[in-house]
């Protein structure tokens, strides 16, 4: 069974069709890239996917139950989490404790537990701590946890996003262009960082613009354009499709002819 | 010293006792008692409607109403349906807790100046219900409050009200600290900074608003019952707008994200017309234009500057 299915998926933002009658499946533990054009409809299908908009028809089934329309909190309880294109950061809260708030679903001790602070949760407190900061020594920041995040560089914020989005430990992994804004060093670290996430049984959805990432780790890649599938498949099959060469490919082949 | 000051669970409460013991060493007579237990009680309610404001980012300008609410229901309910006054303060908490929360969902999916003019329309209709039932609440004239009696004890000294409002500010301060420091105060500050982040981790961000709305508005109450209970008479004033904008004040003054400081702000407020004669001539002119100049020059409010300040001098 597929971890996601979606069928004919449809918004419509006033008069525009942001994403248009799009059907596709995403097997587990796989990692599936969505390309496209800018304005191709890429981070809205993310978006309708984890729920921050519904959409005008069309269904999202995860696990083979429907979820269309379900807000984002109840995705996160069936295991979906997401990073953001536009960084949302907790920005005056500590590195840490960004990630300590990705723990929250893993967090049992209720309301008045915390309003007279019992033993449950001086303890909670400290797990959640302590895996928080391995997660930020997996991307590389277990220095900067105490530093309130909005005083971090661009690129270390793009890896404390995923390591907050892996703390809730989810089933699903959708990734908006992590790459974007790193340089070679950081992109070669962020595609080790996915890899190792997807050996660990995560199914992660991928869109981003670096082709030689993409082409690199994907299982499987879905091209959008206008909102409507172009064509999917494998790196080479859609390496090899003329109309995603026509779209998309080609042109960045031919700002790449013209910067040489 | 500053780093002391900086943990909250141990040193300021500590440091917050010892000043409540050096007040009432040094108060040279009761009106200055007096001034610290009407601190005292406003402050109260600044540290719940710090949580909120300061830490989820949620403004009300109506949580006079809620005070006002505290201070009928410990005149009015001993009067007229009977309930002893030691109970009266509890019984008002939890109809004003039922009451934030049947509201809270409703105007709490409100964002910015819809959400201040929501929660402003909240408190009016609370003044407003106070002023003209008076076959229960003696109307714009106000009434008078049954005095407090403990093992049939009259509780109405200063010493005695000092003791009690340091007891239960001491309290709300420990149990907002609390919350602060737990995961209920993770998910307050995350979805002030970013809604959509906190949501997609899988908090119910409408959960965790109601929770800060319903607390802050029944420390509200209870500091209303307190002030009704202590001075013996109530007024609708109490509940009126310009105590709302008092209590924000407070909380932007001492300092957003500060529950110490928002006991500073209520310090400051508090004192400076009892003090000032000017003050209490112009006293709505002096808060509007302390209002501006923190806005502009002071933002973070007064003690995050001041601590900043303090570690920037060891630092330097």
């Amino acid at each position: 069974m597929s971890h996601l299915k979606v069928e004919g998926l449809s918004i419509d933002f006033g008069g525009l069709r942001a994403v248009d009658k799009l059907s596709f499946e995403i097997a587990p533990g796989t990692i599936h890239s969505i390309i496209g054009p800018n304005g191709a409809g890429k981070t809205t299908l993310f978006n309708l996917i984890t729920g921050i908009y519904a959409p005008t028809e069309g269904r999202v089934l995860l696990d083979g139950e429907e979820v269309t329309g379900l807000p984002p909190h109840h995705l996160a309880r069936r295991g979906m989490c997401r990073t953001f294109q536009n960084l949302q950061i907790f920005d005056r809260m500590t590195a840490a404790e960004n990630v300590m708030l990705g723990r929250h679903l893993q967090e049992t001790t209720g309301f008045f537990s915390h309003l007279f602070r019992l033993p449950a949760v001086v303890a909670e407190n400290a797990r959640t701590r302590e895996r928080a900061v391995q997660l930020l020594d997996h991307v590389g920041l277990a220095e900067q946890a105490d530093t309130p995040a909005g005083s971090l560089p661009y690129g270390a914020l793009k890896r404390l996003e995923i390591a907050r989005a892996l703390a809730g430990e989810p089933k699903m992994l959708l990734l908006d262009e992590p790459a974007a804004g790193c340089n070679a060093v950081e992109t070669q670290e962020i595609d080790a960082l996915i890899q190792s996430v997807a050996e660990g049984g995560v199914t992660v959805v991928l869109v981003e613009h670096d082709m030689h990432l993409v082409m690199n780790i994907s299982n499987h890649i879905l091209v959008l354009d206008y909102g409507k599938k172009l064509a999917e498949g494998t790196a080479e099959q859609v390496r090899r499709n003329p109309d995603v060469v026509a779209a998309y490919l080609g042109q960045q082949a031919d700002a790449e002819a013209a910067h040489a | 010293m500053s780093a002391w000051l900086m943990q909250p669970r141990t040193g300021g409460l500590l440091l917050l006792a010892a000043v409540m013991v050096a007040i009432y060493l040094a108060a040279p007579n009761n009106f200055y008692l007096d001034v610290a237990i009407q601190i005292g009680l406003n402050a109260m309610v600044v540290v719940g409607l710090n949580l909120l404001i300061g830490y989820a980012g949620q403004i009300s300008l109506g949580h006079a109403g809620f005070f006002g609410l505290g201070a009928y229901a410990s005149a009015v309910l001993p009067v007229h349906l009977g309930v002893p006054p030691l109970a009266a303060p509890f019984v008002g908490m939890l109809v004003v807790g039922l009451l934030a929360f049947l509201v809270a969902r409703p105007v709490l999916r409100l964002k910015g100046h819809y959400l201040a003019m929501a929660t402003l329309g909240l408190g009016l209709l609370v003044f407003m219900l106070l002023t003209n039932e008076s076959q229960f609440t003696g109307g714009p004239d106000g009434m008078a409050v049954e005095r407090l009696r403990i093992f049939g004890e009259r509780i109405s000294g200063k010493d005695w009200w000092y003791l009690i409002t340091c007891v239960m500010l001491l309290l709300s301060v420990w149990l907002t600290l609390n919350l602060i420091d737990s995961p209920t105060g993770r998910a307050l500050r995350a979805l002030h900074d970013s809604q959509i982040a906190a949501q997609v981790a899988g908090v119910d961000v409408a959960r965790f608003k109601v929770i800060a709305f319903v607390y802050s508005a029944m420390l509200a109450s209870l500091a209303g019952s307190m002030s009704a209970l202590y001075s013996g008479f109530v007024t609708p004033d109490k509940a009126g707008f310009l105590h709302s904008i008092e209590l924000v004040i407070m909380v932007v003054l001492g300092g957003m994200g500060s529950t110490f400081g928002g006991i500073i702000g209520a310090a400051v407020l508090t004192s400076l017309p009892q003090f000032l004669t000017v003050f209490a001539e112009y006293e709505h002119m002096i808060l509007g234009a302390i209002l501006m100049a923190v806005m502009i020059f002071l933002r973070r409010g007064l003690l995050p500057a001041i601590l900043d300040a303090l570690r920037r001098r060891r630092l330097s």
